[in-house]
């Protein structure tokens, strides 16, 4: 069995984000990045299903040189090797783009499963799983907590609203988009990250997949105008009291507003 | 700022991130709580082992995961600073103080009954060299053992063990033999030997999570195969890791104080005096600026003498001006750090308020300033 995991790297969570002067993107000199952590957890799952038998577990990212760091990490965790697709061309791409790059590599390594993380912590799209499904031909689930391979399909538990659940069987090859919490990731040894240093990472572009003329940032469809932090507001009101009296105010507030 | 060491590669970047992970999931979360209830859960060293930590500068052959002091230090420094809780980096790390004697100077069997399973997490270790009456004059220890066929029988009492609560086995500084460095051997004493108890647990100032012991030996019989390295040469048994443990204390200072100014910063950014932040102030912005400065200069020179010891390099010297250099700028540091916290960082659920305390250890711990300048001194030549 083989197995495709997608990784973004995002920055990390303790740094400290300002808006780029041009207002594109966030300032990115000078900040870390790690794995983002939704992936994390589709990475654990596909190492846990390397652990029940044979898998070979192939992490993927697009990104610059420092992406090369998180795909080491994944490596360090125990994942067999990687496919970086270091292109500018490719970063500028749209959520499209970008699937159509994962889409692409997905054909060519003809993985069991791919695991995906629901949606990445910096963009928010939750675009790429589903994206990545439909342009391999592949079956998908989102928001799984839980996954469990026979071997013709894979049987996942999903989140739902309310605190509800669902058990999908998929037939395999199929793609599955990983909840945050699924389980616990396992942490890199000293010798894991030793060993990392040895296993193969295959660089390429977006043409060398043959799909350069479906993406960058001309062929992209959704453009962000901008980014920025909205403006703080002094019309916060704070309400003093008993809880009685305040509760009996703010139903007067939301009452004044229509709502009630 | 200077946030690495000048050693580090990739594999040191990369293990930092192993180690902030776990600590931030794993230590963070319970930081206030196991300080306050003065322990952490036993089961935590073999999770530490379990993930790779426990085991770092340990040969594989022991169940170690390899590496150097370097790889322990920067995963050391992470604990401290994604974990915040000082006593519990302490306490994991014990063994990084009662094992190395075995392992350079024990038997196979020694290796295979106490390091191995140390390393694995299954078994707690404690070093047990300061008495009630002997605290830097290591020569003057009075803890006696007397040899009698088999057997050694050992009478006297420690102090301030670290992990002595709950440790399986104590590396303990006897006196086998006549007065001074001479006559001193080290023995493995087992928790479930009769004549040994722990007498009190201690409270302190700082370290709270990470316990400590008093401890009694009475007509305690301890086998001879229990005997680390040669009779009467426990001295040099003790001084063998004295480099690694005040570069270990000099790394821990800095990382403490470097969470004191990052905790400050994040502090001085948010909160708002006379309608500005606190960053807003001249007089806050310099003080941070010579926190930044006076935490860069205790981390080049640990740096630089961390480098030269895994170069080979003698620095008994150096290392002791590391130490020293590092646990007065730490203990700055947390002072300041508290200053501009005003009565939020007096309050104890306040991190900075913590380091303050736990920062207090290290001019007396692992050998006072008094005695480092006694070695510069003796190096120097004056």
């Amino acid at each position: 069995m083989k197995v495709m995991v997608c990784l973004k790297q995002v920055p990390h969570q303790d740094a400290r984000l300002d808006v780029a002067a041009d207002g594109s993107w966030i300032q990115e000199d000078n900040i870390k990045f790690e794995i983002n952590s939704y992936d994390t957890y589709a990475l654990e799952e596909a190492l846990r299903a390397k652990d029940a038998g044979e898998a070979e577990v192939v992490v993927v990212s697009i990104g610059p040189d420092r992406v090369t760091q998180a795909l080491r990490t994944a490596l360090g965790m125990g994942a067999d090797r990687a496919v970086h697709v270091k292109d500018p061309e490719a970063d500028a791409s749209d959520s499209l783009g970008k699937a159509k790059i994962l889409a692409a590599i997905a054909k060519q390594e003809e993985p069991d499963v791919i695991y995906c993380g629901l949606m990445a912590d910096d963009g928010n799209f939750s675009a790429i799983p589903p994206m990545l499904a439909e342009l391999a031909g592949m079956p998908s689930a989102t928001g799984v907590i839980s996954s469990e391979a026979s071997d013709t399909s894979i049987t996942v538990r999903r989140e739902l609203e309310g605190g509800c659940r669902e058990v999908v069987e998929l037939p395999r090859p199929c793609l599955l988009a990983i909840q945050t919490g699924a389980n616990q990731v396992r942490y890199a040894s000293l010798k894991g990250i030793m060993q990392a240093k040895k296993k193969p990472v295959d660089v390429k572009t977006a043409a060398d997949l043959g799909v350069g003329e479906q993406v960058g940032a001309g062929a992209a469809k959704v453009k962000i105008n901008k980014i920025y932090i909205p403006p703080k507001s002094d019309q916060a009101e704070l309400l003093e009291g008993s809880t009685d009296e305040i509760v009996t105010q703010l139903v007067g507030k939301i009452r004044e507003l229509g709502v009630l | 700022m200077l946030s690495e060491y000048c050693f580090e590669t990739d594999v040191h970047r990369e293990l930092r991130e192993q180690a902030r992970r776990f600590a931030a999931a794993e230590i963070a979360p319970h930081a206030h709580q196991w300080d306050e209830e003065e322990e952490f859960p036993r089961e935590l060293y073999q999770r530490f082992a379990e993930v790779g930590l426990l085991g770092l500068g340990y040969p594989e052959e022991l169940g170690g995961g390899g590496g150097d002091l370097g790889h322990g230090y920067v995963a050391a420094e992470e604990i401290v600073l994604a974990g915040k809780s000082v006593g519990t980096c302490v306490g994991l790390g014990g063994h990084s103080i009662a094992l190395p004697p075995i392992v350079k100077l024990g038997t196979e069997e020694q290796k295979r009954r106490f390091v191995v399973p140390a390393v694995a997490g299954e078994k707690i270790s404690a070093l047990a060299i300061t008495e009630p009456g002997a605290g830097s004059d290591v020569a003057g220890i009075s803890t006696r053992a007397v040899r009698g066929g088999q057997h050694y029988v050992v009478n006297g009492a420690k102090t301030f063990i670290t992990s002595g609560c709950r440790a399986d086995f104590v590396v303990t500084a006897v006196r086998t033999g006549g007065e001074r460095h001479g006559g001193i051997s080290l023995l493995v004493i087992e928790r479930d030997t009769p004549g040994f108890s722990v007498s009190k647990k201690l409270h302190k100032t700082g370290w709270w999570a990470s316990d400590t012991a008093e401890l009694a030996f009475e007509d305690c019989r301890v086998p001879v195969a229990n005997l680390i390295g040669e009779e009467h040469a426990g001295f040099r048994a003790i001084m063998i890791n004295f480099v690694a443990e005040r570069l270990m204390i000099a790394a821990q200072c800095v990382a403490i104080a470097e969470l004191a100014y990052r905790e400050s910063k994040s502090w001085a950014r948010e909160r708002q005096a006379f309608g500005k932040p606190l960053t807003g102030f001249q007089v806050i912005r310099h003080k941070l600026a010579d926190m930044a400065t006076r935490l860069a200069a205790g981390r080049a020179l640990t740096g630089e003498c961390l480098s030269r010891h895994l170069a080979g390099e003698d620095v008994m010297a150096v290392a002791a001006m590391a130490k020293n250099c590092a646990t007065d700028m730490c203990s700055w540091v947390c002072d300041q750090a508290v200053q501009i916290h005003g009565g939020q960082g007096y309050m104890r659920e306040t991190v900075v308020e913590r380091l303050y305390r736990d920062a207090r250890l290290y001019p007396i711990g692992g050998g006072t300033r008094e005695i480092m300048n006694e070695i510069i001194a003796k190096a120097e030549r004056y």
